[in-house]
């Protein structure tokens, strides 16, 4: 509760909201106390005084009564009838909620129905027909803005009593013999009343604000009675002459449901937990970057990633997801990037074209080349330009990365002309085209397809044929068969291998199965907490592993057939990337783990392994020996 | 979608019935003889008998109300005896001045609100979405009714730009520019809450929208930001969006009860109002149910609406 009320007040403005409602509720409670005129006191000699005049600091009325005075006690009645009203229909709403949601069946049948049917006036319709039948008055007005209110005090409240009229202690109350009703009062009651009472504080200020509307008309409050509503109605007849008796009550309601909807904003914010992390905040078209450090010098691959560092800036903590990454590719080859979740294999991949959502991420130092220029910092266009065209993506589950509400013959035209200006009966031929060297099955009835309408194999080829549209350089595939059972994956493998045959593209493979990595890539690197562990040939790496970690993550993965191997799941967890070890990230977790391992960065020793050349180990007693 | 549409059609009708059983329990709640209380002062024993017999108020609840709906199927919503004449042709006579309001002002919050929440989360922590979250706080907490008031004292009377009331008949001499020059304060005066509703509501939705994968995909792909903002994100906020937009059509036309009051716009608003406090029972009976039934096909078309926005709706 503390909690909450600290995050309440964090929020400047909700607090602020909270302050001008306090004053405006502590007036109204002193009103009686107040050195004050009656309100109803006329002095037709002194009609519409300006403020400030005559004793009267807000000025008088039409009939000379203290605008003040009138004021503060309009104000007690309109909050005390708009809180009768919150408390009324809150009452009703809830326990009409309660019951429906509890009993479920035919109950909750016969009275959801009845509310969605009273759900379906514009409610000013209904609170005039209630009114209408009852007569004006302050009384029947608060009874009819209550009455509008009842369906969605019901609606919400029965929706959460369905969630907890399933769940174990309502079962076990009704085993223990209690009740309906002892069951209702004593065991939902207690757990749907804080949502009951959020509900009703956030409702408070429009059931001021209708019973005001109410009164406004000359249908709640009669003279020479007052809430604020009535008071400015009465005022619109002078209202050109004399503005400021309209001025005062408007403004009052206004402060009031201002200050309402201010604190019922920081309740919501305070309460809702995806608010707190600052995870709703949305991604730039482009990751931050705040450089520091030396840009290391161009070596003339297509693709290279140079010391690359990226973090995630959450609150104070800074995580360090990829901490000093260097990679390259050359045309033709595919290089495998293998690691566990949360290594940072995934944001290294998505920092080359910056798609890393910002914030909260931000690139902090390193360099990405494609064909030597440097793409950290540079301008959007330019980024823009080459995204899709020269460097191109394949996702993960491609059910949610494919927009939902696109045709895919839509979406794969698109695009071809994000980057050419071709026609739209052109970018369909080729988009038919690229459906076709995917080997999607009747790509003519496929094209018009939205994407929930196709296997999850089919949406992977879509996938890949989008990547495939401009004829880049380099295709990015960030685990591309993780989703997909293995039949389609061995499909979708063969597939990518062929395209870079024939079209001498240059992949960089993430993954983290070394199944698929033997199968598709000539080179692989290992990622552990955000660093490059091991790189070198597939084939070498898988027959000799020299970094421990490598090793393990072979040994994780399950033969076939002989069924010689034991198979091994590794120790402990990953580090968390937002408090690491000097030294190397694994040593917890490492069998071969000495002293020295923590106490100091290692470096990356190139070298040859086993009698293989061009590998490179980050550790200072491997597994196999580095000449 | 033909199907569709009558499938919603016909499924409106059981709300239909409900909204004339609702209004008759309502009207069957008047204390005291309800002859007396629908004829008010002009309750003649010759206007009693006559009441009694055509709403067969001797009869029961029961058969009083399939009387009534018998009538109201039959066009036949009685007689409002504050005016003399039939409450049908009464109705009809004012609604499309509130119609025209109301439609100019939902065209015009949905239009703003949708393009402020846009702008809003495209910018988000920056000076346009500050300043846009500090209007539309200002704006949904402004009573509409005031903000008419201040309006008219400010443009009218101050001002002299725009004329404070004199739209008597919609299609009186003035023509469109007339029109266009009456309608002018009072639509803005009752778009205003919606529009801040509608731009609350979208800035949420284009977030929530914007960190979806999908996005991401059209990042990579080079499509350039104007379109993914526009084309990608909006699309996919515009279903969540759109059932508010059928709400919020609700609260327009709720507001307007106040809008033509301050206003002096002769619609359906104003004669409930002045029905109500004329105790003319039958003309409040008939304009309710009238517009709680258009309201009600009004959504099944915000429902059509969304359906052709959103191919996963089962059609």
């Amino acid at each position: 509760m503390s909690k909450f009320l600290a995050l309440l007040f964090r929020n400047r403005l909700a607090a602020l909201g909270g302050v001008v409602i306090a004053v405006i509720f502590v007036l109204a409670l002193i009103t009686p106390l107040l050195p004050l005129q009656s309100p109803d006191d006329t002095d037709t000699a002194h009609r519409f005084l300006l403020p400030f005049s005559g004793g009267h600091l807000l000025g008088t009325d039409q009939l000379g009564r203290d605008l003040l005075s009138r004021l503060l006690w309009g104000t007690r009645l309109s909050l005390a009838v708009g809180i009768a009203a919150a408390l009324a229909a809150g009452f009703v709403g809830s326990a009409v909620g309660i019951v429906a949601g509890y009993f479920g069946g035919r109950t909750d049948n016969v009275i959801m129905r009845g509310v969605d049917m009273l759900m379906a006036f514009p409610y000013i319709l209904l609170a005039l027909a209630i009114v209408a039948a009852l007569g004006p008055g302050l009384m029947n007005a608060l009874i009819a803005v209550a009455a509008v209110n009842v369906p969605f005090f019901a609606r919400n409240i029965r929706g959460i009593t369905v969630g907890l009229a399933g769940r174990e202690f309502v079962d076990a109350a009704r085993l223990s013999g209690k009740g309906h009703i002892r069951i209702l009062l004593t065991e939902l009651l207690p757990n749907v009343l804080p949502v009951i009472v959020v509900a009703m504080s956030t409702t408070v200020g429009w059931m001021i604000l209708e019973t005001a509307g109410l009164s406004f008309l000359g249908l709640g409050a009669q003279p020479p009675q007052a809430d604020l509503g009535g008071m400015l109605g009465e005022a619109r007849s002078a209202m050109i002459s004399s503005p400021h008796t309209s001025v005062v009550p408007g403004v009052m309601i206004f402060l009031i449901v201002m200050s309402i909807n201010l604190l019922g904003d920081g309740v919501r914010d305070a309460l809702d937990p995806r608010l707190r992390s600052g995870a709703l905040s949305r991604p730039k078209p482009a990751t931050d970057v705040r450089r520091a450090g030396p840009v290391p010098e161009a070596t003339g691959a297509l693709l290279e990633v140079q010391a690359l560092e990226t973090q995630f800036h959450v609150g104070r903590r800074i995580y360090r997801a990829v901490n000093g990454v260097s990679l390259a590719v050359r045309p033709g080859e595919c290089l495998g990037v293998i690691g566990e979740s949360g290594s940072g294999k995934s944001v290294t991949a998505l920092s080359v074209m910056g798609l890393v959502a910002s914030p909260p991420g931000v690139i902090t130092g390193g360099a990405v080349r494609y064909k030597g220029d440097d793409l950290v910092g540079a301008p959007y266009g330019k980024l823009r330009s080459l995204r899709g065209d020269r460097v191109a993506y394949i996702f993960q589950d491609p059910l949610s990365t494919l927009h939902p509400l696109y045709r895919i013959g839509d979406q794969l035209a698109e695009a071809i002309t994000a980057h050419h200006g071709v026609g739209g009966r052109e970018a369909r031929q080729r988009a038919l085209k690229l459906l076709r060297d995917v080997r999607i099955p009747n790509p003519e009835s496929r094209i018009d397809n939205y994407p929930h309408e196709m296997s999850g194999g089919m949406r992977q080829r879509v996938g890949i044929a989008m990547a495939l549209a401009n004829d880049p350089d380099v295709i990015i595939a960030d685990e591309p068969t993780t989703a997909l059972d293995v039949t389609v994956q061995a499909q979708i493998l063969s597939l990518l291998d062929d395209l870079r045959r024939d079209r001498g593209l240059a992949i960089v493979f993430i993954t983290h199965d070394f199944g698929v990595v033997g199968q598709l890539c000539d080179r692989v690197a290992v990622m552990y907490a955000g660093q490059i562990v091991e790189e070198g040939p597939t084939q070498a790496i898988l027959d000799a592993p020299a970094h421990p970690y490598t090793a393990r993550l072979i040994a994780c993965v399950p033969e076939l057939g002989g069924g010689r191997r034991a198979l091994a799941a590794i120790p402990g967890l990953p580090p968390s990337v937002d408090d690491l070890p000097p030294g190397c990230a694994f040593a917890p977790r490492c069998a071969r783990a000495q002293e020295g391992c923590t106490a100091a960065p290692i470096d990356m020793r190139e070298g040859a392994v086993a009698g293989t050349p061009g590998r490179a180990v980050r550790c200072i007693n491997p597994e196999e020996a580095i000449a | 979608m033909g199907r569709y549409i009558l499938r919603r059609l016909i499924s409106a009708i059981p709300v239909l019935l409900g909204i004339t059983v609702i209004v008759f329990l309502i009207m069957a709640m008047i204390p005291g003889n309800p002859a007396q209380a629908i004829l008010g002062a002009y309750a003649t024993p010759d206007n009693v008998a006559r009441i009694n017999k055509s709403l067969g108020l001797d009869k029961p609840l029961w058969d009083r109300y399939f009387i009534w709906l018998w009538n109201m199927l039959h066009g036949d919503f009685g007689r409002s005896y504050s005016l003399n004449r039939p409450v049908i042709d009464e109705v009809m006579d004012r609604l499309s001045a509130t119609a025209i309001l109301a439609g100019v002002s939902w065209v015009v919050a949905s239009l703003l609100g949708i393009l402020a929440g846009v702008i809003s989360a495209a910018r988000q922590y920056g000076l346009a979405d500050k300043l846009i979250t500090f209007v539309v706080l200002i704006g949904i907490s402004i009573p509409s009714f005031f903000l008419g008031m201040m309006m008219i004292l400010f443009f009218a009377v101050r001002l002299q730009w725009l004329p404070a009331s004199g739209m008597y008949e919609i299609y009186g001499g003035g023509g469109l520019g007339d029109l266009a020059r009456h309608i002018t304060m009072p639509a803005i005066a009752l778009s205003v809450v919606a529009t801040g509703v509608i731009a609350r509501l979208s800035r949420s939705a284009m977030l929530e929208v914007l960190r979806q994968d999908y996005i991401r995909t059209a990042r990579a792909k080079g499509v350039n930001e104007r379109r993914v903002i526009m084309g990608h994100a909006l699309r996919a906020a515009m279903v969540s969006v759109i059932p508010v937009l059928g709400l919020q059509a609700g609260f327009v036309l709720s507001g307007a009860v106040y809008i033509e009051i301050v206003f002096q716009w002769p619609g359906i608003g104003q004669m409930l109002v002045n029905a109500i406090l004329q105790r003319d029972i039958l003309l409040v009976q008939g304009g309710v149910v009238i517009v709680a039934a258009l309201y009600v096909i009004f959504n099944i078309l915000v429902d059509v609406a969304q359906s052709l926005l959103d191919p996963r709706i089962k059609t």
